[in-house]
């Protein structure tokens, strides 16, 4: 067997050459069909970067069909609920520049809101409850509506369908539990308690170290 | 004497404790109104269970927890709910929280209350109950409800009861007076705990050598009972929990985990106290030791305070010289707040009451550019690069923030107290947490609202095939019902070429034959038919003459209901006689 390869090392080569070729080659054709990868992955991502709040502000009818159209080379900026922000996420993951969010498709608005149902006024007529996309509403025919506050994603969608307009787009009110510390801009802010004490620290210096 | 161990970092900061610590605990006269705000802890805000007017004694239950992480709150004097609503309450935010006012009236009356003696005989969950029935949450800094922190539903036993009597902080001395004074019940409560955690093989108080006193007052009461003193070295922040639990154990509490993870339970040496008093003399958590100091208050001692008791009370008692102070403070001034306003209540975790002068705390200096010095790093107890997390938090990468373990960070300030360019480096990390999770629960909240919102597409496509489904099936028959049609007269044309009109006549009159029924049957629906008109016409007889009395408009309609049942009776009965015949 030795002696056959040195006295052919050309073909000996040749052989061992080929041999990893198929190996190689059958080991990639099972990977590709073991590993293969479900869908769009870019898909999944962009859709996950929306706001989720389904008010198809940008002409889609919900968040994951707009991240479909992203996927495949729509425009990023017209997502009015997500803002810049979202605009931003998504601009750093499809590795482009970020553009400023599209007037057309409306304004970012500062505060969150949730939809709430003028109870004595509604007639249950049941429009808003086929408008909502996520069904947030509840209530019958001819019977009062009412919006589970803690689904609503604020999408605006129920307003316009409402025949008696009762339906009153609320902002939603911060408590403590929500209530977060701000980046301080401004140096000398009350509130900014921390570490300040430093007279001690200051007469120990000027009296050569005499710490309390 | 046990081994200890030295953190990492840490800092030295002047202690200012002397002046408060001379007087021992005062009490002071009961405030004409106090405010409990229904949420002093982490976890729900209890639900109210009194109305206004209604008068409550001293240990009254008020509000009732709700939920598991809650605690019951109590009345902290006799007296009557004046109010029920919001009110400012002590939070960096200036915000309103639900409150109960309560007037006092004066004679601070206890409502009946029994404690237990031999708690060595009750089980540890009756026991844990009655902590948690007394309204206990930690003392120390988050107030946690201490009934969900001895829960004996775990998983691991606890090998390790640590009491934290560090109090690292500058300036506060409520845990050391407590000590000096109530050393006997503070050992006390810590036996009751040893109890409720079946009795773990160490027992450790760990106290800086700050406090002498303390330590020799503790001395007498633990000798025999297997709690060992550890002193070691001042050095701030040594109190915190993962700090301390590694001074005296060597043990580091990993990320994310809490001591009960690693076989311990951290309690802070104030809850030990309300915990015997709780057990022992069944009293619910109703007051504490405050320090007030700072040079702008006259006197600084240390009070058992009310809890609802109002800053402006204390201060007000301590002849507090609104002149020479900038702002009063909860807490120390390391971790403490300045206050929105003196308005605000006592809670269950303010420890200290700081009305420090201007020259004592001056305003802050502003801020210069970080110079890369490296200080900020050697003072971090938790080894973290607080200069690294300045730079994420400012340009809000939250991703490197969590990478470089921000959740980590304590909130000690050593960082901040040691910045030559007086960065406010703490308040970055706090915005940046609470930008983090405030982008967790969006994240949360959107895929939510994603699921709901694929569900309702779903239903509705559903809704739609099973439409489509239904109307195809409806065609098909229809299709079906027209091809027979069509295929009848076609059999018959095959088996009958030579077919006339006379065979079709036949057919049709065989077909109603076979429809007609016997004329029994049919005579007793009629018969049934006539009583039931019957009965339709005397109704509808009475509601004419109904009409008629009262001269409604209706009489026409109803006469000429009247007069279509009597036509119908008539043909039925025609019908009857023609069968019948």
């Amino acid at each position: 067997m030795i002696e056959l390869i040195s006295q052919n090392p050309i073909l000996a080569a040749l052989v061992a050459l080929v041999g990893l070729a198929i190996l190689f080659g059958a080991l990639l054709g099972f990977a590709a069909e073991k590993f293969k990868v479900e869908g769009d992955p870019i898909v999944e991502q962009i859709d996950e970067l929306l706001p989720q709040t389904q008010c198809g502000q940008c002409g889609f009818p919900g968040c994951r069909p707009y991240a479909e159209s992203i996927a495949n080379g729509d425009e990023i900026n017209k997502c009015p609920p997500g803002g810049q922000s979202t605009i931003n996420a998504i601009a750093s993951l499809l590795d482009v520049p970020a553009p400023e969010l599209d007037a057309e498709h409306g304004e970012e608005s500062e505060v969150k809101t949730v939809a709430y149902i003028r109870e004595d006024e509604c007639i249950g007529c049941t429009k808003c409850i086929q408008a909502c996309p996520v069904d947030a509403i509840l209530g019958a025919a001819k019977l009062m509506h009412t919006v589970i506050a803690d689904e609503c994603t604020g999408c605006d969608l129920c307003v316009e369908p409402c025949p008696v307009d009762c339906i009153d787009m609320l902002p939603v009110e911060e408590t403590i539990a929500d209530w977060r510390w701000s980046i301080p801009a401004q140096p000398g802010q009350p509130g900014q308690m921390i570490a300040t004490d430093r007279r001690g620290e200051l007469e120990s210096q000027s009296t050569s170290g005499d710490a309390a | 004497m046990n081994k200890t161990w030295v953190t990492p970092g840490g800092v030295h900061p002047p202690e200012n404790k002397l002046q408060s610590v001379t007087q021992g605990i005062g009490q002071l006269p009961i405030p004409e109104t106090l405010v409990i705000p229904l949420s002093q802890h982490i976890g729900a805000a209890a639900i109210p269970c009194v109305e206004v007017g209604q008068s409550v004694l001293k240990g009254q239950v008020i509000a009732k927890p709700a939920g598991v992480v809650s605690i019951p709150m109590h009345a902290p004097t006799s007296g009557t709910v004046s109010a029920i609503e919001h009110r400012p309450i002590a939070h960096s935010s200036g915000m309103l929280a639900p409150c109960i006012e309560i007037t006092s009236d004066g004679a601070d009356t206890w409502i009946e209350h029994e404690g237990i003696s031999d708690y060595e005989h009750i089980s540890p969950t009756k026991l844990v109950e009655m902590v948690g029935n007394a309204g206990i949450s930690g003392m120390g800094g988050a107030g946690f409800p201490s009934a969900v922190k001895l829960n004996p539903g775990r998983q691991r036993p606890i090998d390790t009861l640590i009491v934290n009597a560090t109090e690292c902080e500058p300036y506060i001395t409520a845990d050391d007076s407590a000590i000096r004074e109530r050393a006997a019940e503070i050992v006390e409560g810590i036996k009751i705990l040893s109890a409720i955690l079946g009795h773990p093989h160490h027992i450790m108080i760990g106290i800086e050598d700050n406090k002498p006193e303390a330590i020799e007052a503790l001395a007498p009461h633990v000798e025999g009972t297997g709690i060992s003193v550890v002193v070691f070295p001042t050095k701030y922040p040594s109190g915190g929990e993962k700090q301390l639990i590694y001074i005296l154990t060597s043990k580091e509490l990993p990320s994310g985990k809490l001591p009960a993870d690693i076989g311990m339970v951290c309690i802070n040496i104030g809850t030990t106290y309300a915990i015997k008093r709780a057990i022992i003399d069944g009293e619910p958590l109703v007051s504490r030791v405050t320090t007030v100091t700072g040079d702008a208050v006259g006197i600084q001692r240390n009070y058992d305070t009310l809890i609802g008791t109002p800053v402006s009370h204390l201060l007000a008692h301590n002849e507090y010289n609104e002149q020479a102070g900038g702002r009063v403070v909860m807490g120390g001034p390391m971790m403490g707040f300045t206050l929105p306003s003196a308005d605000v209540p006592i809670v269950k975790t303010t420890n200290c009451i700081l009305a420090p002068s201007y020259a004592e705390i001056p305003d802050d200096e502003p801020a210069q550019p970080c110079i890369r010095c490296g200080m900020c790093a050697e003072a971090c107890p938790a080894s973290l690069l607080p200069q690294q997390l300045f730079w994420y938090a400012q340009a809000q990468d939250h991703e490197r923030l969590e990478a470089h373990n921000l959740f980590d960070c304590i909130e000690c300030g050593a960082c901040s107290y040691v910045c030559p360019s007086n960065i406010p480096l703490v308040q970055y990390y706090r915005a940046a947490k609470g930008e983090i999770r405030h982008a967790q629960d969006e994240k949360v909240k959107a895929d939510h609202a994603r699921e709901r919102f694929e569900f309702h597409k779903e239903r509705i496509e559903q809704a739609e095939r099973e439409k489509e489904e239904k109307r195809a099936a409806r065609r098909e028959a229809a299709l079906k019902a027209k091809a027979a049609a069509a295929e009848k007269p076609a059999d018959k044309s095959d088996s009958a070429p030579s077919s006339s009109a006379a065979d079709i006549i036949a057919a049709a009159q065989a077909r109603a034959a076979a429809k007609q029924v016997s004329p029994e049957d049919q005579q007793a629906k009629l018969e049934r038919t006539i009583a039931a008109a019957e009965q339709r016409l005397i109704v509808a007889e009475q509601k004419l003459a109904e009409a008629i009395e009262s001269n409604s408009d209706k009489q026409a309609v109803l006469s000429a209901a009247v007069e279509n049942t009597r036509q119908k009776l008539q043909q039925s009965k025609t019908k009857l006689a023609e069968l019948t015949a």
